[in-house]
């Protein structure tokens, strides 16, 4: 069976995943705001799950689309624990512009 | 296999005992779960085993950094739930955290899969994450979980990418295929792979906290509570070591030409950043954060010119920095409970009022200095003789030189201690005191008799 997906040739979906990786580290590394810089993490790991199933395809091997699994439910869990860690922060210091935080610095 | 089921299982019993508010039971269900699996873990000894279909291999490697790694995190939930439990509401929870993550060193330590090198540093991560904000109302506890949590979290992204690159070119995720399919390309691996090699690379650099991906060190550990920061600076660097000569060791040495100048300029850097760095602090607290972040370089240094001496010497050198690491941060903790201040200052005249804490510090600080007759001491031994079996002369000469370095700040507090005077009584727990005294020991002895440990593996 040759579906639309197939047709496309693997370097495509490989320049796509680099793309938005990229604009997720862009984010990480511009960014200010706690939920912002989160989100663009999230880019990052839904780029390497993009390329995963890509290359699993591509490669008629079911191991990555396996991986693209564990990878969901980590990113969920990580979710979990730091949406908690930015409510923690909010409750104190009543923002999360992450530029606030630097009492450790002195 | 029973040591993950025994870790997981002790601490699901201890969730539940802190549900139901029987918190006195939490600590011995911890601690009976850490010893049961010191025993499984040591049953496993010229037993190797795969489990998982391929996924772990569990064999001496694996039992002999899982023994280091169980037995530092039984003696600091020893020292938590003595000297923390009065202002803990949480303890249950916290010792339950320290378990989980320990189940993620050990994922770290057999992994045979991609799979479970991701999982593992999740699981891990996750756990030290939550140890770090463990103080909810402190701002500086927060600080450093969010900063921990932000830095952990873009770095696993580096992680993953690496690994879906290396799975693009050898269509599997298994070690020992990726492994079969760097030996036949004899050096040659398409540009992908090798830029997947480096993003790995740099995830683990990351966690190992190496230069130039330290950056997030100094806050983590400076704002984490004390005994967390022991946890973290002496098992989470032992399991982060262990998982980066596991898969180095197995998979890319034909590559070794492509990645060693990387990570001979990590290992300078970490050495010089940390050490230089360490000089100009007040706050011991901060010193040996900066200090660990120099104890990377060296360890390092035994991966530049990996060889079959490099896996006993990180080994090694791991108990030496976690043993030294531990005295000093637990100590830290309690000077700090009493004067209220991380400073230098706070050491004053420790030496008149407590004189076993003076001792017991002061070893500590010979061993993080490399002083012959302490661990410390044979940990760099072995770790510039598998540098200089690979022949990286003047980056031995380089070590040698930071080493010289250390002395000066690692003395600072000892100075303190020994010359000022004070008139603030300190009085320590009785089993906490008696650990201090069996770390103190350990160290001593792991420094004469260096062959019981380096000839294991």
């Amino acid at each position: 069976m040759n579906t639309i997906f197939q047709q496309i040739p693997i370097e495509h979906y490989i320049t796509l995943s680099a793309i938005l990786f990229c604009i997720g580290v862009l984010g990480v590394l511009t960014r200010r705001n706690a939920i912002v810089l989160f989100m663009s993490v999230e880019l990052m790991l839904n780029s390497v799950n993009l390329l995963l199933v890509a290359f699993s395809m591509f490669h008629a091997n079911p191991a990555g689309q396996i991986l693209v699994f564990f990878i969901m439910a980590v990113a969920a869990a990580e979710v979990a624990i730091g949406l908690a860690i930015i409510v923690m922060i909010y409750r104190n210091l009543k923002t999360i512009d992450i530029a606030e935080l630097s009492k450790l610095k002195h | 296999m029973n040591v993950l089921l025994t870790l997981s299982i002790a601490a699901t019993l201890a969730l539940f005992f802190g549900v139901l508010r029987l918190k006195n039971l939490a600590t011995p269900v911890i601690v009976i779960g850490l010893l049961a699996s010191l025993v499984f873990n040591a049953m496993e000894w010229n037993n190797t085993t795969s489990i998982f279909n391929d996924m772990m291999l569990y064999n001496n490697f694996t039992v002999a950094f899982a023994s280091v790694g169980l037995f530092i995190t039984l003696i600091l939930v020893l020292f938590y739930s003595e000297l923390s439990a009065k202002h803990e509401f949480h303890l249950p929870e916290i010792l339950a955290i320290m378990l989980f993550g320990t189940v993620g060193g050990i994922v770290l330590l057999s992994f045979r899969n991609m799979v479970m090198l991701f999982l593992g540093i999740e699981i891990l991560s996750l756990s030290y994450y939550v140890l770090a904000g463990i103080r909810k109302q402190n701002v500086y506890s927060n600080e450093a979980s969010l900063k921990y949590f932000l830095m952990g979290a873009f770095s696993s992204g580096f992680l993953l990418m690496g690994i879906a690159l290396i799975y693009g070119v050898t269509a599997s995720l298994n070690l020992n295929e990726i492994a079969g399919y760097v030996n036949n390309a004899k050096g040659i691996v398409p540009p992908y792979f090798l830029v997947g090699v480096l993003l790995i690379l740099s995830a683990l650099l990351f966690k190992v906290a190496a230069a130039p991906f330290h950056f997030w060190t100094p806050d983590v550990y400076d704002g984490a509570p004390t005994l967390i920061t022991a946890l973290m600076s002496s098992v989470g660097k032992l399991y982060s070591f262990g998982a980066f000569v596991l898969l180095f060791n197995s998979c890319f040495i034909p590559l070794i030409a492509d990645w060693e100048v990387i990570l001979w300029i990590a290992a300078l850097l970490s050495m010089s950043v940390g050490n230089i760095t360490a000089l100009y602090q007040k706050s011991v607290k901060r010193m040996l954060a900066y200090s660990s972040i120099a104890h990377a370089g060296y360890m390092l240094l035994a991966l530049v010119g990996i060889n079959n001496l490099t896996s006993g010497s990180v080994l090694f050198y791991a108990l030496a920095y976690a043993l030294a690491s531990v005295v000093s941060f637990v100590v830290l903790y309690i000077v700090r409970d009493k004067k209220g201040s991380y400073d230098i200052a706070s050491f004053n005249g420790l030496a008149q009022k407590n004189r076993m804490l003076a001792v017991v510090f002061t070893i500590s600080m010979l061993s993080l200095t490399g002083i012959p007759l302490t661990a410390g001491f044979f940990g760099k031994f072995y770790i510039f003789n598998s540098a200089l079996q690979s022949g990286y002369y003047w980056l031995t000469a380089f070590a040698v030189i930071n080493s010289f370095i250390g002395a000066y700040y690692y003395l600072k507090p000892v100075v303190a201690m020994f010359a000022s005077k004070s008139d603030e009584e300190i009085t320590m727990p009785a089993l906490s005191n008696s650990l201090l005294i069996l770390l103190g020991i350990l160290i001593i002895l792991i420094g004469a008799l260096p062959g019981f440990i380096s000839g294991v593996i």
